[in-house]
């Protein structure tokens, strides 16, 4: 195995009730790529995620990270330990505790019970989630409660939230489901800029999105790996143009005269 | 908030604290003995309520078998204050049912230290099985609670059940010293209360302490999506063990002070009704404050001193009608009603739905 693949996933299945949801997919990732993840509705995205980040465990199948460690085995905290960030589709921050909270306890530390209950909040992490306010924006509203947020806001949190959790892979469910247009440039960027030191996988249902930033995308349909390549490569084929870009076409052509 | 300035928020809200210690230390010279005696009781409540208040305000679970917690750190003073009265002997009701030897259990609750250790160990590790149990299977919410009230039901049974060790339905009574020191007079209740009275406030510093440090956040954390919070890193089912059986530790603490205060303990006690009571007083003085529930349980106890002496039948119904005028109106409880008038003013600069957002 190389040594800058950071995930590998071999031959995963996961079956619901004898439904499978994901026959025999593989995925191989890259330290500091950006991968996106496409396919039309159903075909498995999110429950590969779901499968990376310990949320469901796959019937068959082996996800290896960092080419060590084996972690359909391990639980969800300690995968998140490991270094493995997932951000859900609908944003999923703590709306009762405030912004800076929020970001207090997502911060990469000791997670024991013992730790938390000692810590104090030194210079050093005060000024680490000060720079992360500022780099999603919402410095002047530190103090606000989480769930008073707007719908984009409460999605910069949660990404920020996760970039102070320092890990190794970031999991984006849509990240810009819901978003402005402006914001939704600015978290391309910002992916952009997160993708030289981790490794990202996007799962997207916006082209245009997808299109405009994507180095790599993986195609997956009823639960397998349909193409994987440059957009231009995954634009050209025509299986996949027959299972999801056909239907979009039509929509895509509308939206780039705009 | 983040920072430790001296605004005039802080000061306030230290006079006003240094003002309620002042009260309950003085109390003695206002009070006629019987209301030292009640009012101590009330005490004993509030620190239950503070126990409970950590896991079900700050962190969501509700457990509706707190009074077994609190009736097992009772039955642990109990069996000490029966031993003393007895002289080491069997105690009466042993006799009654043709117990003639000591249990072996019973032997070590002859010393202080051991049933004052045992009214806090017993509950603590009930409380860690349990949770164990449940939290690591991820058993929660009304399972959970559930769960909590079996427990009731099997503890009392047990204890109605094991009369020549437990004195079955009539409990345990029967003191006369504590130490040495008679229980029946004036100045040994008052001792006793001024103590009652410094737990509760060394109680209070504590959990204030637990829900401002980061281990408090993550049980915010825990209350507002426990799953963010295991893909954050952290292992909540850990997290809701430590509170749960912290909690059981007060309550366990508050029991043997009850029993001090009021000379019996029974089964009747630390039943279904009383473990539901003690709830009720968290939610009427507000969950997810501290003082809320500290005067909550203070409040309802007086007011039920008050009005079932007054009206003996009318005072359930009055509590029920309490309970729902607070779901309803005050989702807060009393102590929140202060924090709604004060955010009225605030409202303007936050955004709506953020302020209103009771967890759970």
């Amino acid at each position: 195995m190389k040594e800058s693949v950071i995930l590998q996933c071999d031959d995963v299945t996961v079956e619901f009730d004898g439904f499978k949801a994901i026959q025999g997919m593989n995925l191989k990732l890259e330290k500091g790529e950006l991968r996106f993840l496409i396919g039309p509705n159903g075909a498995g995205k999110t429950t590969m995620l779901d499968v990376i980040c310990g949320k469901v465990r796959p019937s068959s199948g082996k996800v290896t990270f960092d080419g060590k460690v084996d972690i359909t085995r391990k639980k969800e905290h300690q995968i998140a330990e490991l270094g493995i960030g997932r951000k859900f589709q609908a944003p999923s921050i703590f709306p009762s505790m405030t912004v800076h909270e929020n970001l207090e306890i997502a911060m990469r530390q000791k997670r024991t019970v013992f730790a938390t209950m000692f810590a104090k909040l030194g210079d050093d992490e005060r000024s680490r989630i000060d720079y992360q306010l500022g780099m999603i924006g919402l410095r002047s509203k530190a103090s606000w409660r989480a769930g008073g947020l707007s719908h984009g806001e409460k999605q910069w949190l949660e990404i920020g939230m996760m970039l102070l959790q320092e890990p190794e892979i970031l999991l984006l469910d849509e990240p810009v489901a819901g978003m402005t247009d402006k914001e939704t440039d600015k978290t391309g960027e910002l992916l952009h800029e997160i993708a030289q030191l981790r490794s990202i996988v996007v799962v997207e249902h916006d082209m245009e999105f997808v299109r405009n930033f994507a180095s790599r995308v993986t195609v997956m349909h009823e639960g397998k790996l349909l193409k994987e390549g440059s957009m231009d490569e995954v634009q050209g084929d025509d299986r996949v143009a027959e299972v999801y870009l056909g239907k979009r076409r039509d929509a895509d052509v509308s939206r780039s005269t705009a | 908030m983040l920072q430790q300035k001296w605004t005039p928020q802080r000061i306030w809200l230290l006079v006003g604290y240094a003002a309620a210690a002042a009260a309950l230390f003085s109390a003695p010279m206002f009070a006629s003995d019987f209301r030292l005696n009640l009012l101590a009781k009330f005490l004993a409540f509030a620190i239950v309520a503070l126990g409970l208040d950590l896991i079900w305000g700050y962190t969501g679970i509700l457990s509706l078998g707190h009074g077994i917690f609190f009736g097992l750190g009772a039955y642990a003073m109990a069996m000490y204050l029966k031993l003393e009265a007895s002289g080491g002997m069997p105690p009466d009701f042993m006799g009654w049912s043709g117990l003639k030897e000591l249990p072996y259990f019973w032997k070590p609750f002859e010393n202080f230290g051991f049933a004052v250790a045992m009214g806090i160990l017993i509950p603590s590790v009930l409380a860690l099985v349990l949770g164990y149990v449940t939290f690591r299977n991820r058993i929660k919410g009304v399972y959970f609670t559930i769960l909590t009230q079996a427990l009731v039901i099997i503890t009392t049974t047990l204890l109605v059940g094991q009369q020549a060790f437990t004195g079955g339905t009539n409990g345990i009574t029967g003191y006369s010293t504590i130490l040495g020191a008679s229980l029946g007079s004036a100045d040994t209740k008052r001792v006793l209360y001024w103590i009652t009275a410094a737990v509760l406030i060394a109680v209070f510093i504590l959990c204030r302490y637990i829900v401002g440090s980061r281990f408090g956040k993550v049980l915010r954390a825990i209350r507002d999506g426990e799953n963010r919070v295991r893909f954050i890193g952290y292992n909540p089912a850990i997290y809701q063990m430590v509170i749960f059986t912290i909690s059981a530790a007060i309550a366990g603490i508050a029991g043997m002070l009850f029993v001090l205060h009021v000379g019996i303990i029974s089964p009747s006690m630390l039943g279904i009704v009383p473990s539901i009571e003690m709830v009720l007083w968290v939610a009427i003085g507000g969950r997810g404050t501290l003082i809320g529930a500290a005067l909550g349980a203070i409040a309802m106890n007086w007011a039920k001193s008050e009005f079932s002496t007054a009206y003996p039948e009318g005072w359930l119904f009055f509590m029920g009608g309490l309970f729902v005028i607070v779901v309803v109106f005050m989702p807060k409880g009393i102590a929140g009603l202060i924090g709604q008038i004060k955010f009225r003013k605030k409202r303007k600069e936050e955004d709506h739905e953020g302020i209103r957002n009771p967890a759970v």
